[in-house]
């Protein structure tokens, strides 16, 4: 089938998404940017096709009639990535003992020690893909490297390796399975392997399976965007900056947006759009970085959580803590600082959460202001701090505005860049 | 045309420069070396700043003229700023003081040993003719105190109303004569003659009318002239040393049939690149270009297919389109009317009116603001002319910030990124509803 695609090759996240002829979105797959970008954006897509195959199959269960067909979807959807998983580990394996058993004084104990971390994570995986289990990220590099550090701690303790060596170890490996192209064959090999595990699946699942994995997906046209998007091997006309595509994306989400802000890793977008998603006027961050989602993640370092940790925290404050500085340095010791006052870190963290939306107040303000509808897209709209504090200063200083979030705002980027490129393919057929 | 020299203000390659750009290349350091040689044998020296700048009447008593931005934007474009602004700041002068003092200071500092590799003479006065800019009072209060020689202030009064009225003319002629020329004939050891600085202001004018000619030739399609980054390159002359010379009558009456030949051929703007082949989007820009990667700056216009037909920058050393020219018969009232002309003197509502007057004049597709970070006063308000520009002329703006002379504070890949955008949105907005 023809399809177009989308990619957004962010600072923190690569993000692609799939739509079909008639424009509708048949995948969205995301993944963490990687020095390699050519493998993070085949990485993205990729995933973006599996998802597009799993709405595939889903449709097909339905329109089969087969009962309960959400819980075998679920089902099959957690088989799929454990057994992603699984493979993935397998590579990361390989490539740890090797390098653990490079020669060396400490060697043969190092050997040992990585062999029994492994074992442990290969024993945990059942339970990290069972029906309910919570994981904190489900990028492979994330997901695996909490597991790999939590034992390695516990070797460390027990006397069985240096934790510093074998966390070294590690971030060495790690590049291995990171750097490793997404294979053709990947979605069939697991989906069919999934559905081989199961208890008695419907037969309409197979067919289903089988129908979704050998389809063919053409694309047609592909556009690209984001920080990166230069370094994308697609030809200049093929490239569209971020601010048309968010600008895009965010009317097509929510025809009624007339502004959208973007909270990205690295840049924070203020883009006032028309009633055609057309862009009239943006202002980005220029000489600093400082307030954007990069703030975030090296505050939830900083305070030892995960960064998905950190708005729900700053959610339960009571009263937040003034914070002047968003210099990302800086916001460090002013943390340290507050902590030492003893202030508790629900009120800082709040404090923090509101410093970086004054930031994109200011902004918001140079590009012509917050017109209704608002729509909070990038990284960040997913943090239920920020999104309180945003909701309060847009009150405060526009009254009272809409403001979308949706819960794939993330992929507002390459939804427009996918839209950019459908409408290139129209244009072009005319 | 087209000549090849190694390139100056970062960038790869060998530069394309056209005949006029060599000229002027030439002029300014046939003059630095003149300038050092005169002053060894004894000439004086009198330093001043480009807006409002007197030259005819400071050559007219056989002085000899420094200009500090010059040097301050010349050693940027040769890769010295960067150095010399920490030189600078070792003295104490912070992050956020103005590129150009510091950078002049730090040259001072390092020798004063001035762009062109001639050394700089010392002051023996410095001609504060311009006050619009405060720090400007506050770089020359550094260089007394260094050279220990003396100042002459020229009190220019702030188009704050947006006119020139007759009591705001008669100040600024009685401080001339009350004060500048006296001061000018107390170091010449020469009297004020009426009749030199005249026929000095005589050939001004022809060179002014060249000028806007080759200035306004930009509103033609494809336009000739790139009248931002080339535009720099033309008013090198007139801005600096040259105003109310020979060479310079010479230099504007053979750009302007450089320019002529070009526009007779249909072609575009000469870019250190290469002749730009496709007029994609015609600019107006607000604010002075980056001087430490120029080059590349001009890149990324250049490779989008942008082309600059007007710029307020192009008039901070004198606003000539609107029919002002210096004039022989009125000689310190027309240099007293030029000095309050400036761009950098006019108010914000006058800006705004320029701007989107240049919009629609120039047939641009929308306003770009390049906004320095070391310059307070000049930037301020800059994003409301935006807006209010953009509310006129119905056309996008975009705005960027960067710097004069401090590489660190441009952003090469942050302003591409933002350029990019603007051009794209550009073409968003051209191309209308989607069927």
């Amino acid at each position: 089938m023809r399809c177009f695609v989308g990619i957004d090759l962010g600072s923190t996240t690569t993000k692609a998404v799939v739509l079909g002829e008639d424009g509708s979105i048949l995948g969205r797959g995301i993944t963490n940017s990687r020095s390699d970008y050519d493998v993070a954006c085949g990485v993205a897509l990729a995933e973006a096709i599996i998802s597009a195959r799993f709405g595939l199959i889903e449709t097909e269960l339905r329109r089969a009639g087969a009962g309960a067909s959400a819980v075998w979807m679920g089902e099959l959807g957690r088989r799929f990535r454990e057994r992603q998983y699984r493979g993935s580990l397998a590579i990361l394996s390989e490539s740890l003992l090797a390098l653990a058993a490079r020669i060396g004084p400490e060697a043969e104990g190092r050997l040992a020690a990585a062999r029994g971390i492994l074992g442990e994570m290969e024993r945990e995986v059942p339970a990290l893909f069972a029906e309910g289990a919570s994981r904190k990220s489900d990028f492979f590099r994330d997901l695996a490297g909490s597991r790999y550090v939590h034992h390695a701690e516990e070797a460390a303790r027990s006397g069985a390796g240096g934790f510093d060596a074998l966390v070294g170890l590690f971030d060495k490996a790690i590049l291995q399975v990171e750097n490793r192209p997404a294979g053709a064959d990947d979605f069939r090999r697991h989906a069919l392997a999934a559905l081989e595990s199961m208890d008695s699946p419907p037969p309409a699942l197979r067919c289903a399976v089988e129908h979704a994995a050998g389809l063919p997906m053409e694309q047609a046209r592909s556009v690209g965007t984001g920080y990166g998007r230069q370094t994308l091997p697609f030809p200049k006309d093929q490239i569209r900056s971020e601010i048309l595509c968010h600008g895009l994306g965010a009317h097509a989400m929510y025809p009624g947006t007339r502004t959208a802000l973007d909270i990205g890793g690295q840049d924070t977008k203020a883009i006032q759009v028309d009633a055609d998603g057309i862009v009239t006027s943006f202002q980005m961050n220029d000489r600093c970085a400082a307030g954007c989602g990069r703030y975030l993640g090296y505050i939830a370092d900083e305070m030892n959580l995960g960064l998905h940790e950190l708005g729900p925290l700053a959610c339960d404050s009571r009263r937040a803590v003034r914070i002047n500085s968003t210099c990302t340095v800086f916001a460090g010791a002013e943390l340290r600082e507050r902590l030492s006052l003893g202030e508790r870190r629900e009120d800082i963290l709040a404090g923090l959460h509101r410093a970086i939306i004054l930031r994109s107040m200011s902004l918001l303000a140079r590009s012509g202001g917050v017109s209704d509808e608002l729509t909070f897209t990038g990284g960040v709209a997913r943090n239920p701090a920020a999104v309180g504090a945003l909701r309060e200063l847009v009150r405060e200083n526009y009254g009272e505005i809409r403001i979308n979030i949706s819960a794939d705002s993330i992929y507002t980027g390459a939804l427009g860049a996918a839209l950019f490129a459908r409408r290139e393919d129209l244009r072009a057929a005319a | 045309m087209g000549a090849r020299l190694p390139q100056a203000g970062g960038g790869a390659g060998e530069a394309i420069k056209d005949d006029s750009q060599l000229r002027q290349k030439r002029m300014l350091e046939e003059y630095a070396r003149t300038l050092a040689s005169a002053t060894r044998a004894g000439g004086k020296c009198v330093y001043t700043f480009v807006p409002g700048n007197l030259t005819e009447l400071v050559r007219s008593f056989g002085l000899h003229l420094v200009l500090p931005e010059i040097n301050a934007l010349q050693s940027a474009m040769r890769g010295k700023s960067r150095g010399y602004i920490a030189v600078a700041e070792k003295l104490g002068h912070s992050e956020d003081v103005c590129t150009y003092v510091k950078c002049d200071l730090g040259m001072m500092k390092s020798g004063n040993i001035g762009p062109t590799g001639e050394p700089v003479p010392k002051p023996d006065l410095l001609l504060l003719s311009y006050t619009g800019c405060f720090t400007f009072m506050k770089w020359f209060e550094i260089l007394r105190e260094e050279y220990g020689c003396p100042v002459v202030m020229l009190h220019v009064p702030y188009q704050g109303d947006g006119k020139i009225t007759e009591s705001m003319r008669r100040y600024v002629v009685d401080q001339l004569r009350g004060e500048v020329i006296p001061a000018l004939e107390r170091i010449s050891g020469r009297a004020y003659d009426e009749a030199s600085l005249s026929e000095r202001l005589a050939r001004s004018a022809r060179a002014e009318e060249d000028l806007v000619w080759v200035l306004e030739s930009a509103k033609r399609r494809p336009s000739p002239i790139d009248a931002y980054f080339g535009g720099v390159y033309y008013i090198g002359p007139i801005f600096t040393a040259f105003r109310g010379t020979e060479e310079a009558v010479d230099y504007y009456a053979a750009l302007r049939s450089e320019v002529a030949e070009r526009l007779a051929a249909g072609k575009g703007p000469v870019t250190p690149d290469g002749e730009m082949a496709r007029e994609r989007f015609r600019i107006v820009v607000e604010g002075p270009p980056n001087w430490t990667s120029f080059r590349q700056f001009w890149k990324m216009f250049s490779d989008e297919g942008a082309v600059v037909v007007a710029s307020t920058y192009t008039k901070v050393g004198g606003v000539y389109d609107e029919g002002f020219r210096h004039d022989p018969d009125r000689p310190l009232e027309s240099l007293a009317e030029y000095c309050m002309g400036c761009y950098t003197n006019i108010n914000l509502p006058g800006r705004v009116e320029m701007l989107s007057r240049y919009v629609t004049d120039y047939a641009a597709d929308g306003l770009l603001v390049n906004s320095i970070k070391s310059c307070n006063s000049f930037s301020a308000g800059q994003l409301m002319i935006l807006r209010e520009v953009e509310r006129r002329t119905g056309k996008p703006a975009g705005f960027i910030e960067s710097d004069l002379v401090d590489p660190r504070y441009f952003s090469a890949s942050n302003i591409k990124n933002r350029l990019e955008s603007y051009f794209q949105m550009i073409e968003q907005k051209r191309a209308g509803r989607p069927a």
